[in-house]
């Protein structure tokens, strides 16, 4: 689960991270409220869970009330890469001297917590690793080591840091940082820039923070801050409706048993010359009402124009996904839909048998996955 | 021979009373596979179905031998009775478990790595070697003994595959499937690994999924250390960028982890990757019979 800037400095904050004051409003007036009770200049910023926000210009400054309440009309509504902006976080203005760059990541190639820090912040990460790969220090840890005050010193010696003052708060940022990491699950924490101001004061000026999803029962108030209203409609329906969905851009819908099948459906679909609606997977336990709710979520698309089953059942029964599309047919509209039906594994005849008996004109058993990707394509024609 | 589990293999289910546990507990030994042990801590004395249930996993090593654990407790759980295996002496730790923490499974996972346990999984469909043990969720049905060995990320793209095996007459030695998290017990490398000291397998089949850099090192380790035959499928050539496909670590980030890059990596050190799941048979098909 990505964070919104505010709510990853939020978490800063509770690990003691230094942040600039701040406050979060969803309306031009909330902002000039916002900006009367910080007082002085603001920047207003554009909550979106996507980069470029600046170019975009989703960040301005803001000299008195007035103002932040005219640029945050300008912000609120804007498009950036397909994200709708409906937040901003209001918060004191800073002057900067310098741009640094910390981040933790979880490295899962290497298997180990990775550090990266450059005095080169400001700007994206990947062009300094590109343009300048000596500045970019890294450092991977033991997890079992945890923190240690040496890895700060090698970050900040490395790096070249040399104002003592600057070295002590960055050495207590690093280890706030990874406190952070490992209290809340994350897989990534980044502070990007991390600025030294005029009078020597290191904070955070931004905040990049993923939360494991599988750790998020240990975490029930950041799993509250979940925007649903920022993910496309359809996928947000299908969160409520507990259905592993993807929407692509397309018009044969899919419907898989388990992640790597139904990834390769979508995959086999577009190699027989078709364009797949969504990825959609019925995971594990694939029961009948499970089946209806992924019929529900798909034909919410109104591209979709054919179905395609795919199912090699393991845990998941064949009999009870056929009882599922046929329960579906009674209980939605499906009548537009060629639902094209491929069942093998456990109880693959007695759901072939229940799809047959059935006698529905818009169902097509098909015997393999190409055959059925092949047959779906055309009943999109 | 085969790898992982096989004739030798002495089982613990940990969690078997519970009813995941104990559906696939018993499917695994009516197959034949040797299930000596359950564990439910609390339910020490009991049996399901004959099998002695012990409190911890020590005493069902102590008292009916068991070399092999095969973990169904829930996520929050699953670290904990990893490490309980590992402890008791457990050498081959097989966790179906999903959604196991990521930060969890990276402390146990450099906890055991330098013991030498072989751990697979967690979120994954387990280990079969068709004909001597199942171990886990897989569907053995589909599965005939032979010489080709499965290693894929996924359960049920590997029953796919299977399956179509299967259909042009070719067996398997062992599938086993590593799991789809962001850290696992074995990667790709070391299946990979065990398949080529197998004599029993005469070729291998790779199967895996965008997100992570895993099948390009394991391309490299293939051009540098392994003599058998390996064909390749990738999973996820439609995948968009920055949007998890069912699995936790099933995603693009960035430039990495696409399934081109991963096909380009293979392909580059002479690894024939297929199309789809048929094709990957076909391929099979055609080098065994050559």
């Amino acid at each position: 689960m990505d964070l919104y800037e505010y709510q990853g400095k939020e978490l800063f904050k509770r690990v003691g991270i230094p942040v600039s004051n701040g406050r979060l409003a969803e309306t031009p007036e909330e902002a000039r409220t916002a900006a009367e009770e910080i007082g002085g200049a603001v920047v207003v910023k554009a909550q979106v869970l996507t980069g470029g926000r600046g170019k975009a210009g989703g960040v301005k400054l803001a000299d008195d009330p007035a103002d932040a309440e005219e640029k945050a009309r300008n912000i609120l509504g804007l498009d950036i890469n397909g994200h709708i902006v409906r937040r901003l976080w209001i918060e004191s203005a800073s002057d900067i001297a310098k741009e640094y760059y910390l981040s933790i990541a979880f490295d899962r190639g290497a298997k180990q917590p990775l550090f990266m820090f450059t005095t080169q912040g400001g700007v994206e990460i990947e062009q300094v690793a590109e343009e300048n790969p000596d500045a970019l220090i890294r450092l991977h840890t033991d997890p079992l080591e945890g923190y240690q005050p040496w890895i700060a010193r090698k970050l900040i010696y490395d790096a070249g840091v040399e104002d003592p003052s600057e070295q002590k708060q960055i050495a207590a940022i690093v280890e706030k940082l990874y406190r952070a990491f490992v209290e809340f699950d994350a897989m990534l924490c980044e502070i990007n820039p991390l600025i030294v101001t005029p009078d020597g004061e290191v904070k955070a000026l931004d905040s990049k923070f993923t939360v494991d999803d599988s750790a998020l029962f240990r975490h029930p108030d950041v799993a509250e801050w979940r925007d649903t209203s920022a993910a496309d409609p359809i996928e947000a329906f299908a969160r409520e409706k507990g259905v592993t969905y993807v929407k692509l851009d397309g018009d044969v819908g899919i419907c898989g048993n388990g992640a790597g099948l139904s990834m390769s459906t979508v995959d086999v679909v577009a190699h027989v010359g078709g364009k797949p609606a969504n990825f959609c997977d019925l995971g594990g336990g694939g029961s009948a009402e499970g089946v209806v709710d992924a019929l529900e979520v798909i034909t919410r698309d109104p591209q979709v124009k054919s179905i395609f089953f795919n199912i090699f059942g393991g845990i998941t029964r064949c009999d009870e996904v056929a009882r599922g599309i046929l329960e579906a047919l009674e209980r939605l509209d499906m009548s537009k839909y060629p639902i094209v039906v491929r069942l093998d594994g456990t109880n693959a005849e007695e759901g072939r048998r229940i799809l047959q008996e059935a006698g529905k004109p818009n169902i097509y058993p098909e015997a393999t996955m190409l055959e059925g990707a092949k047959r779906a394509v055309e009943l999109a024609k | 021979m085969a790898i992982i589990v096989d004739n030798d293999t002495r089982l613990v289910v940990q969690g078997l009373t519970g009813s995941e546990g104990r559906f696939h507990g018993l499917r695994n030994k009516a197959y034949g596979t040797n299930v000596v042990a359950g564990v439910t801590p609390g339910k020490g004395g009991q049996d399901v179905d004959g099998i002695p249930v012990f409190d911890t996993v020590a005493k069902a090593v102590d008292e009916a031998g068991a070399n092999t654990s095969l973990i169904f407790v829930p996520a929050r759980f699953a670290a904990d009775a990893i490490y309980e295996a590992i402890d008791a002496g457990i050498g081959t730790v097989i966790c179906i478990t999903e959604h196991v923490p990521a930060h969890e499974m990276l402390r146990a996972y450099t906890y055991f790595r330098p013991k030498g346990v072989t751990m697979i999984g967690p979120n994954c469909p387990g280990v079969l070697s068709p004909g001597k043990a199942n171990v886990g969720i897989i569907p053995a049905e589909i599965f005939t003994e032979g010489s080709v060995g499965l290693v894929s990320r996924s359960g049920t793209l590997t029953y796919q595959i299977g399956h179509e095996l299967t259909q042009l007459g070719l067996g398997n030695s062992t599938i086993v499937g590593i799991g789809g998290d962001p850290v696992v017990g074995s990667s790709f490398i070391d299946v990979l690994a065990k398949f080529e000291a197998d004599p029993q397998t005469e070729l291998i089949v790779m199967v895996g999924e965008i997100g992570g850099d895993e099948e390009e090192k394991a391309a490299q380790y293939i051009a540098e250390h392994v003599s058998k035959p390996v064909l390749s499928y990738i999973a996820g050539f439609s995948a968009p960028p920055g949007k998890t496909m069912g699995h936790a670590g099933a995603i693009i980030s960035g430039s990495s982890g696409t399934a081109q890059a991963k096909k380009e990596a293979l392909e580059a050190r002479g690894i024939q990757v297929g199309t789809t799941p048929t094709e990957v048979a076909q391929l099979v098909a055609e080098r065994i019979k050559a």
